[in-house]
């Protein structure tokens, strides 16, 4: 089976077409990051109070927003999470309501928000152990408080309550998905006393918070510096290996290509306003290293062309080295678009800022390898040429390995 | 032959990595030994991260603290005592200052002074028979790197009395003075709050005045403004009558911090609870002293800067006393930090993460399932593209797989989630040395080269390629492990693996299987590569 036999593109002779197209997408994504949504920072580059709430009937975000304002909390932000299915719930608090003295602050206030709104039993429920927020020890402590099998006298039976609890808790999280809709759910689970001792004196709040992020902001600047640092000094140190290796112009040529890529998927996500968080830069990251790649392979054969051919001229050049990759290019970009498409399908709604980055990096990192960087080499040489300097590109350091 | 035996000794080796060796032969135990081996991260396994932030001038400020008590001592016993010796600027905790030193007698004072703290202090006479004593830049950061390492120290006997498995407590972004703590499988925030950040910090004050109403009324006693000496402080006990009022004492403590050996919680003759606390043996002896002077004034007992009790002084104490008005939770609190030794400054906290059991185990599936598909996806379609030679990539593939885990297992790096998306981009790799490989293998062949020229050719120009184009990503991922931080660091250690890995799988397995297959056909038979 083949794809691509014996192309013969014309790849430079499009070079407008492609100049628009690329324009077109990256004014479009200034535009919005200028004038529309800006850029939207997640809470650890920002700084903030992000909690992760699941609840276990569909959660009514016009009612947790009565709730957050009810407990004094009044740019809260309510983002359904995953699936409608889930019921999850992610509430985010700006960073000035995050002080670094208190950080833990904004968490406690919307968590006892929450239950006072959704727990059943309301003011009956003072004193009652919440079975769906508590954690193992807070558990295991209140079995052996309350004794249900009077093993006190028996040597305290705290292992036994410890391995109860750690059931319990692994029923809820594992089995259950997090969350309880009847403590009658325990059945099986928790010996029959341990479970009448619940029904007594433990309530389900109703929601149950499975994960929290608190970033003071200091430490959200810290970040942001970082990962602009680590960009900075990854794309160095490709342009310093591209002018070892080849000469600087394919550097340059690669880097804005490289450029033009991160541009492109950083206004995609302010198009569709979604944020920036540092998984997403491992994302932008990752596209750079991968657009780099593709870019190489093409620069590599132009390399090898020039050197076997050294009467024939730059475009021609260039265009057959494309070509004589395409196969190669579009077999591989397709291949890798298919693992980051199942990433994006199946990875889950953690993984969707870094799946959904890949997806458009790659497609966009392929066309520009051959719609970016190798006609930046072209025009390269025409400008030269121009000046009346040296027409021809030089090949590059002879390849040793 | 050689070379077969190296490429299944090499994939024993990785294998062994990963499982070592099982407990068992079913499924469950081969499991277990993977889930062993191979580190998860917080954010697949569930638990705690947190970032602190030590303030180390406040260690500083003790030692200066330390040191006015020694400088009035010396000058004492020298012959010519100062008026005062004090710390003029509560936001310099590195200054100290001397005033009013018999004018006659500057020339000792100062060879005195250089004797003894020329080596910590820069020394400057200033007018009035003053001097300042500022302390050596280079001793303020020995002072505060040793207060950084005490505090981990510290925290990490506090968290190991917690029972957690596996807690990571380091320096975080070096040089500000930052921790690092993440505690895998914990999910109870505030309980690991509470253990680490009561700095526990206990001391005892000579009481001047009080108690008072309001902290007004306190500094009024005192005439309007607080002398630098004196400190104002809140009550913080369990007794009713003294609740919000304030007391003003002297500001260095009689015993503080390290002075105390350990405290136990005990019942007094009416059963309510209080701790029982013993002094070093040095330390006990300059409390001897003191209260044996001072009898008939009033001592506070002060933890984390909250007077929890203030009592008169009957007798003289050496090394031991008692501590009433903190309640059983508190004392058994104290109990533990005074036993694991006292923080040696304050903590904030920069970021909290908490990330929940149920979270982890379905990021874990959805990204194993993610994982497989592309990768079942990818082998299907090299299989289908390239025939035979389609066996040899998958086979690769794999190997690459088995060889990055096993780098994983055996280095004890910890796998992230973004950490299986560098697996999946690793795959994403190998496929395209692969694909790169084969592409100019049948351009050779269709060029009528005979397929063993035509594999030669092919590997040889596609070498230089894959050359740069790995090392072109490992010196970005080299330079994301240096400079990123989790996620990212997490996702630049599979990657870079990877990548090494798939150096050796695409070019040297993959070009022995060629060759194997080759030595074994006909001459000018043909070669399966679709």
């Amino acid at each position: 089976m083949e794809l691509f036999r014996g192309v013969n593109v014309d790849w430079l002779g499009k070079k407008w077409y492609f100049l628009a197209f690329s324009l077109v997408f990256s004014v479009a994504g200034v535009l919005s990051m200028l004038f529309w949504h800006g850029i939207k920072l997640g809470i650890d580059f920002r700084g903030g109070t992000l909690v992760y709430v699941q609840f276990e009937q569909p959660p009514d975000p016009d009612r947790i927003r009565q709730a957050m304002d009810h407990a004094g909390i009044h740019d809260s932000r309510i983002q359904p999470y995953g699936t409608a299915a889930q019921k999850q719930v992610a509430i985010s608090l700006a960073q000035k309501e995050t002080q670094e003295s208190a950080l833990d602050t904004g968490r406690q206030t919307i968590v006892q928000a929450l239950n006072t709104n959704y727990a059943s039993g309301g003011a009956a429920n003072q004193g009652k152990l919440d079975l769906d927020n508590a954690s193992q020890g807070a558990l295991a402590q209140f079995l052996q408080q309350n004794d249900p099998e009077h093993l006190a006298g028996a040597g305290g039976g705290s292992q036994k309550y410890a391995e109860q609890a750690a059931a319990i808790l692994n029923h809820r999280d594992h089995d259950l998905g997090g969350i309880f809709s009847s403590i009658d759910q325990l059945n099986g689970v928790a010996d029959p006393a341990v479970v009448s001792l619940l029904k007594q004196s433990a309530y389900l709040s109703g929601f149950h918070v499975f994960a929290a992020d608190i970033i003071g902001p200091q430490v959200g600047a810290a970040l942001r510096k970082q990962a602009l640092m680590a960009t900075l000094y990854s794309l160095a140190g490709m342009l310093i290996y591209l002018w070892f290796r080849f000469e600087l112009i394919y550097g340059v040529a690669a880097v804005v290509a490289v450029f033009h890529d991160t541009l492109i998927t950083v206004g995609a996500f302010s198009l569709t306003n979604q944020e920036i968080t540092l998984t997403v830069i491992a994302a932008i990251l990752t596209l750079i290293g991968y657009s780099m790649n593709d870019t190489i392979v093409v620069f590599d054969r132009i390399r090898e062309n020039l050197r076997i051919s050294r009467r024939e001229n730059l475009t021609s050049v260039v265009n057959r080295s494309i070509n004589q990759t395409l196969s190669r290019t579009v077999l591989t970009s397709g291949l890798t678009f298919l693992t980051v498409l199942s990433l994006y399908l199946f990875g889950g709604e953690v993984l969707h800022g870094f799946s959904f980055a890949l997806v458009i990096g790659i497609l966009i990192g392929t066309y520009s390898s051959i719609a970016v960087a190798a006609p930046m080499l072209v025009a390269y040489q025409d400008w030269r040429a121009k000046r009346g300097k040296k027409a021809v590109l030089p090949a590059g350091k002879k390849a040793r390995v | 032959m050689r070379k077969t035996i190296l490429i299944i000794a090499v994939l024993l080796v990785f294998v062994f990595g990963i499982f070592r060796i099982p407990k068992g032969i079913g499924l469950s135990a081969w499991k277990t030994a993977l889930t062993d081996n191979i580190h998860l991260g917080l954010d697949l396994k569930g638990g705690i991260h947190l970032v602190l932030q030590v303030m180390v001038e406040e260690a500083v400020g003790a030692e200066t603290d330390n040191a006015v008590a020694r400088v009035q001592a010396d000058l004492q016993q020298g012959g010519f005592p100062a008026r005062s010796v004090l710390k003029p600027d509560p936001k310099k905790p590195e200054l100290l200052q001397i005033q009013g030193t018999p004018p006659d007698r500057t020339g000792d004072v100062r060879s005195l002074l250089d004797s003894r703290y020329g080596a910590q202090y820069t020394i400057a006479s200033e007018a009035n028979n003053s001097w300042t004593l500022t302390m050596k830049q280079t001793e303020v950061q020995s002072i505060e790197q040793h207060a950084l390492q005490q505090a981990i120290d510290t925290i990490r006997t506090r968290i190991d009395n917690l029972g957690v498995t596996e807690p990571t407590i380091q320096e975080y972004n070096l040089g500000t003075n930052q921790i690092l703590v993440e505690l895998p499988g914990v999910d109870d925030l505030s309980r690991v709050r509470e253990i680490i950040q009561s700095t526990a910090r206990l001391e005892i004050h000579l009481v001047v005045g009080g108690p008072f109403p309001t902290e007004q009324a306190a500094a009024q006693s005192v005439g309007g403004t607080v002398p630098p000496e004196d400190i104002v402080m809140a009550y913080g006990g369990t007794e009713p009558d003294l609740q919000g009022q304030y007391f003003v004492l002297q500001r260095l403590p009689i015993v503080a911090g390290d002075d105390f050996r350990d405290a136990q919680p005990s019942v007094d003759e009416n059963g309510r609870p209080d701790a029982t606390f013993i002094l070093t043996r040095n330390a006990g002896d300059r409390f001897y002293q003191f209260t044996s002077t001072n009898i008939g004034k009033s001592l506070a007992v002060v933890l984390d800067n909250r007077v929890q009790e203030a009592a008169n002084i009957q007798q003289a104490i050496r090394d031991q006393g008692r501590i009433t008005g903190l309640g059983k939770e508190k004392a058994q609190n104290l109990s533990l930090m005074l036993r694991t030794g006292a923080l040696p400054a304050s903590i904030h906290y920069l970021q909290e993460s908490v990330v929940g059991p149920s979270l982890g185990a379905d990021s874990i599936r959805k990204g194993v399932l993610a994982s497989i598909v592309g990768m079942l996806a990818v082998m299907i379609f090299m299989l289908i593209y390239y025939h035979g030679a389609g066996i040899n990539a998958d086979l690769a593939l794999m190997l690459n797989l088995i060889i990055l885990l096993g780098f994983m297992g055996y280095s004890g790096a910890t796998l992230t989630l973004p950490g299986i998306a560098g697996v999946i981009l690793t795959i994403g790799m190998g496929v395209d040395s692969n694909v790169l490989i084969f592409e100019r293998i049948r351009e050779e062949l269709r060029a009528g080269k005979a397929p063993a020229a035509a594999v030669d050719q092919g590997f040889a120009h596609a070498w230089v390629t894959i050359v740069d184009t790995h090392v072109t990503t490992i010196v970005s991922a080299i330079i994301l492990f240096l400079f990123g931080t989790g996620p990212v660091k997490g996702f630049a250690v599979t990657l870079s693996f990877g990548l090494f890995a798939n150096l050796f799988t695409a070019v040297f397995v993959s070009r022995h299987i060629f060759d194997s297959i080759l030595k074994r056909k006909q001459r000018g038979e043909a070669l399966s590569i679709g």
